[in-house]
């Protein structure tokens, strides 16, 4: 092993450690500064700053949306907004948070900054390319949100278009066509991005980094990819076909014509459901990489959890029909066992990130609090959405609040671990930490928020009050519990005010972070804070899925899973002539 | 229940060092604790208990549901808290064993959830069976949603009900008989919903959806869309009147006597019958044009 360490695999000849300086030297020379570097560049990591902002500011755009949707609820009877703006906010929030931020954030922007880095490779497979899907996804957000501008408003049908609400003659008017064409252009950005995900994964690894030594996040990514690749072409088509069938007299979604309604629903939900998973996948990655470095210990179970990922993965391509239950027109025991089964590799997971923290120095830092927050919002979403896979509990709870507090539960957990993501590698981007203090507070407000917001609209939901509704029937406990889950999204709305607080805040009142400030485990965190152009000077020898703890600390390797298979076969044999 | 319980804990956490025998009985009341449990007195969960035989079935099968996620949430909650709390780290330096795999627990947490999702499914079917199933009808109703309101027709009688958002239209039917539903929507997508029936279905343009009901209890109860239909869809509401078969007849007979056209929004004769379960409905504005 040492042997290894004072040989590592170099392409450079200087100094393996100490080559900040000489870096950044190379890269002032080279290329734009400023507004033209970031109109031009095809540098990984310039484009996946971009993408994070910019997914970012959807998200803050998504998060105000919710706030008026909110407020609207907090009586059965306001008119804050009239019934028509209503649709088209709660169509807006779903869209923009579901197809511009999630996704995007996860898939495109940390996956752009960190994939290459992970794995030790100069920068993505395409770099090109992936400027495109960029440009593709911010000219399809601003597509989308252009309807507002347009007479007739923003779509109004919900953010799963349900055909034939969805046609020409029961949605007229641009906001839905800038709908359609904003979710054609945002969709072939995360193709685009998926090619480049899975190309430079399978390519341009580094010596010794092989599959099974990759970071979790890396295979969460490589199989998020693949599931971009089997679904979005999909939704792709469908949404062709419904564009033609508003401008171009097809009828293939509508029943005068011969066409079949039910057919969208099978389209949007094959991609549909996969994407749930391209929306989790990558937030189970991030978590997977916070988990150990603050417990100071590999990854519980690191095969497991590949094998999970690629469970959930195939599953999810088979599931999609349990969004249909009560169409009355699927084979329903096929699809519960189907969806039932998901919680299988799932539940996996969550043990795994249990056992990564069991038996190992936890550390507190707002990182692992928002990845803790994670867990717990993970497990009540998770638990909840089994219901969902039986059908007799579906036909009831189905588009009542019960389902939107339940998904609520699942993208909150997501937003806990997209903010986990930052705290963590904000210091890798930036070269500077983030706030510990002010992010603490943040966790805290986001954590309660959340429980506060979805507990309320589970009960509300199980009570019989639909979703989409702008006024409900004046019913004292309906109200009570609505006026709570309000309360909870102004928390959330605060810890998000909180976060731009700390951002400018650690911004103006810089700290540097230095290479490796969290004692990290994988590649990232052997080069220099941000990294320089091309990533790396060099590289230390790679012989398990973290290169960089091997190297720190040579003495405290992980510990291989048969080395006390003897004493676990004698232990076993008197435990079952105990019980005999 | 206690039992049951401590043996799912016990499973949960120490098969690995088990006989195989106790392994296999910890599992086996893992499988049947939703079933069995399902018929002790246990709290409602938040859902409606139901008012028709299978939104029994349904009930039960939710506090199944729920005893088993309390049970497998909360072993997992409790780990979850052990970890967070009782390895907080000390100081900065220290460094843990590097543990990272240990085979037979993690087989055992992927083997003992297959078992408890089989049993879920088995759970599943039993109770879907029942829901899907369509006995022979002793009453028909054809049930047309539109933007945005009901119709409900009575095949071989004259009595039509009809009404629009706010209108609220009430659907008659008789208590304890097997009820067949024939579901259709003029334009988009709606959802035939009931909330204390438990049951909810699309109605959906140029498909035919049909379900039994068979009510045991008597009362109005409100209903509504539960599917995004457009700019009224919030108060596209109904209602449902369990009756006395004696009263059903006597009501369809009336209709039938009326000398008056058919179609008739009637949704004050239809309380008029009996029952003052009434509830508020949102007074908001209705809608003046749209139906047929």
């Amino acid at each position: 092993m040492t042997d290894l360490i004072e040989r590592p695999v170099s392409t450079s000849d200087g100094d393996n450690v100490d080559h900040g300086t000489e870096t950044s030297h190379h890269h002032d020379h080279h290329g734009p500064t400023g507004i033209m570097k970031w109109l031009t560049s095809t540098d990984h990591k310039v484009i996946g700053l971009s993408y994070t902002v910019t997914s970012l500011i959807m998200m803050i755009i998504g998060g105000a949306f919710a706030e008026i949707i909110r407020a609207q609820l907090v009586s059965p009877t306001s008119n804050l907004v009239s019934f028509s703006q209503y649709n088209e906010l709660f169509t807006m929030h779903g869209s923009v948070m579901i197809y511009l931020f999630v996704g995007p954030f996860a898939f495109a922007g940390l996956a752009n900054y960190l994939i290459p880095i992970q794995i030790g490779a100069p920068d993505m497979a395409f770099p090109r390319l992936n400027a495109f899907s960029y440009w593709l996804y911010l000219t399809g957000s601003i597509t989308m949100l252009s309807g507002f501008l347009v007479g007739g408003g923003a779509a109004n049908f919900g953010w799963v278009g349900y055909a034939p609400l969805s046609s020409a003659a029961n949605s007229p008017g641009t906001g839905a066509d800038l709908w359609i064409c904003a979710l054609l252009l945002t969709g072939f950005s995360a193709i685009f991005s998926g090619v480049n995900l899975v190309a430079t994964i399978f390519y341009l690894r580094a010596p010794g980094m092989t599959l099974f030594r990759m970071p979790i996040f890396t295979w969460n990514m490589l199989v998020t990819g693949i599931l971009i690749l089997l679904a979005f072409p999909v939704l792709t088509a469908g949404l062709i076909m419904l564009y033609c069938d508003r401008h171009f007299g097809t009828h293939i979604y509508t029943v005068q014509g011969g066409g079949v309604p039910l057919l969208w629903q099978h389209i949007f939900w094959f991609w549909g459901h996969p994407e749930v998973y391209i929306l989790a996948l990558p937030f189970f990655g991030i978590v997977t990489e916070i988990f150990p470095v603050f417990s100071k210990k590999p990854v519980f179970g690191y095969r497991g959890m590949v094998f999970a990922t690629l469970t959930i993965a195939a599953l999810s391509l088979g599931v999609w029909a349990h969004h249909m239950f009560t169409t009355g027109a699927v084979l329903l025991p096929f699809f519960s066992i189907m969806s039932l089964l998901i919680a299988v590799p799932t539940g996996i997971k969550m043990f795994n990130w249990i056992g990564t923290m069991w038996g190992g120095k936890v550390h507190y830092s707002t990182a692992m609090l928002m990845s803790m927050g994670f867990l717990f919002t993970f497990l009540i979403g998770g638990i909840t959405g089994i219901f969902l896979a039986s059908p007799p509990l579906d036909f009831f709870t189905h588009d009542t609040y019960y389902v939107v507090a339940h998904f609520h539960s699942v993208v909150m957990a997501l937003v806990m671990g997209a903010l986990a993501g930052i705290y963590f590698w904000a210091p890798k981007m930036t070269g500077h930490m983030m706030h510990e203090g002010i992010g603490k507070i943040q966790f805290w407000f986001l954590f309660i928020g959340t429980q506060l917001f979805t507990f309320p609209l589970y009960l509300v939901g199980l009570h019989g009050m639909p979703r989409r509704m702008a006024n409900y029937p004046i019913n004292p406990s309906w109200q009570t519990l609505n006026e709570w889950g309000s309360v909870g999204a102004i928390l959330i709305g605060i810890s998000m005010v909180l976060f731009l607080v700390n951002v400018i805040y650690s911004w103006k009142k810089p700290v540097v972070a230095g290479d490796n400030p969290w004692d990290g485990h994988t590649l990232e965190w052997f080069t220099t804070s941000p990294p320089p152009s091309h990533n790396f000077l060099s590289l230390p020898p790679i012989h398990s899925e973290r290169p960089t703890w091997d190297y720190n600390h040579p003495d405290h390797l992980a510990i291989e899973h048969n080395h006390k298979k003897q004493a676990k076969k004698s232990a076993k044999a008197s435990a079952a002539s105990d019980a005999s | 229940m206690e039992e049951t319980l401590s043996q799912l804990e016990s499973a949960q956490e120490s098969v690995a060092d088990r006989s195989p025998r106790t392994k296999k009985r910890a599992l086996a009341l893992a499988i049947a604790a939703p079933l069995l449990l399902g018929g002790c007195e246990l709290p409602s969960f938040g859902a409606f208990h139901g008012v028709t035989k299978t939104a029994n079935s349904t009930f039960k099968l939710w506090q199944g549901f729920n005893v088993t996620a309390i049970v497998v949430g909360g072993i997992t909650l409790l780990a979850m808290i052990w970890a967070i709390f009782a390895y907080r780290a000390k100081d900065k330096t220290s460094i843990p064993k590097q543990t990272q795999y240990h085979i037979p627990l993690e087989l055992t947490y992927t083997i003992i959830p297959i078992f408890i999702v089989i049993g879920l499914f088995a759970a599943t079917v039993v109770v879907e069976n029942q829901v899907v199933d369509e006995p022979a009808p002793n009453a028909t109703i054809n049930v047309t949603a539109f933007q945005w309101g009901w119709k409900f027709t009575y095949p071989g009688h004259k009595a039509v009900v009809v009404g629009q958002t706010t209108q609220s239209p009430i659907m008659v039917m008789p208590e304890n008989k097997n009820v067949l539903i024939n579901l259709r929507s003029t334009d988009v997508i709606h959802g035939f919903y009931v909330p204390e029936f438990n049951f909810s279905r699309y109605a959906q343009p140029g498909l035919l959806n049909t379900f039994t009901f068979n009510a045991n209890k008597t009362g109005m109860f409100d209903a509504q869309c539960t599917q995004l239909c457009g700019l009224y869809h919030t108060l596209m509401y109904f209602r449902v009147n369990v009756v006395s078969q004696a009263k059903f007849d006597a009501w369809l007979r009336a209709k039938d006597a009326s000398t008056t056209q058919q179609e008739v929004i009637d949704a004050n004769s239809a309380i008029a019958l009996e029952n003052n379960a009434g509830v508020a409905v949102n007074p908001t504005k209705s809608n003046g044009d749209g139906a047929n």
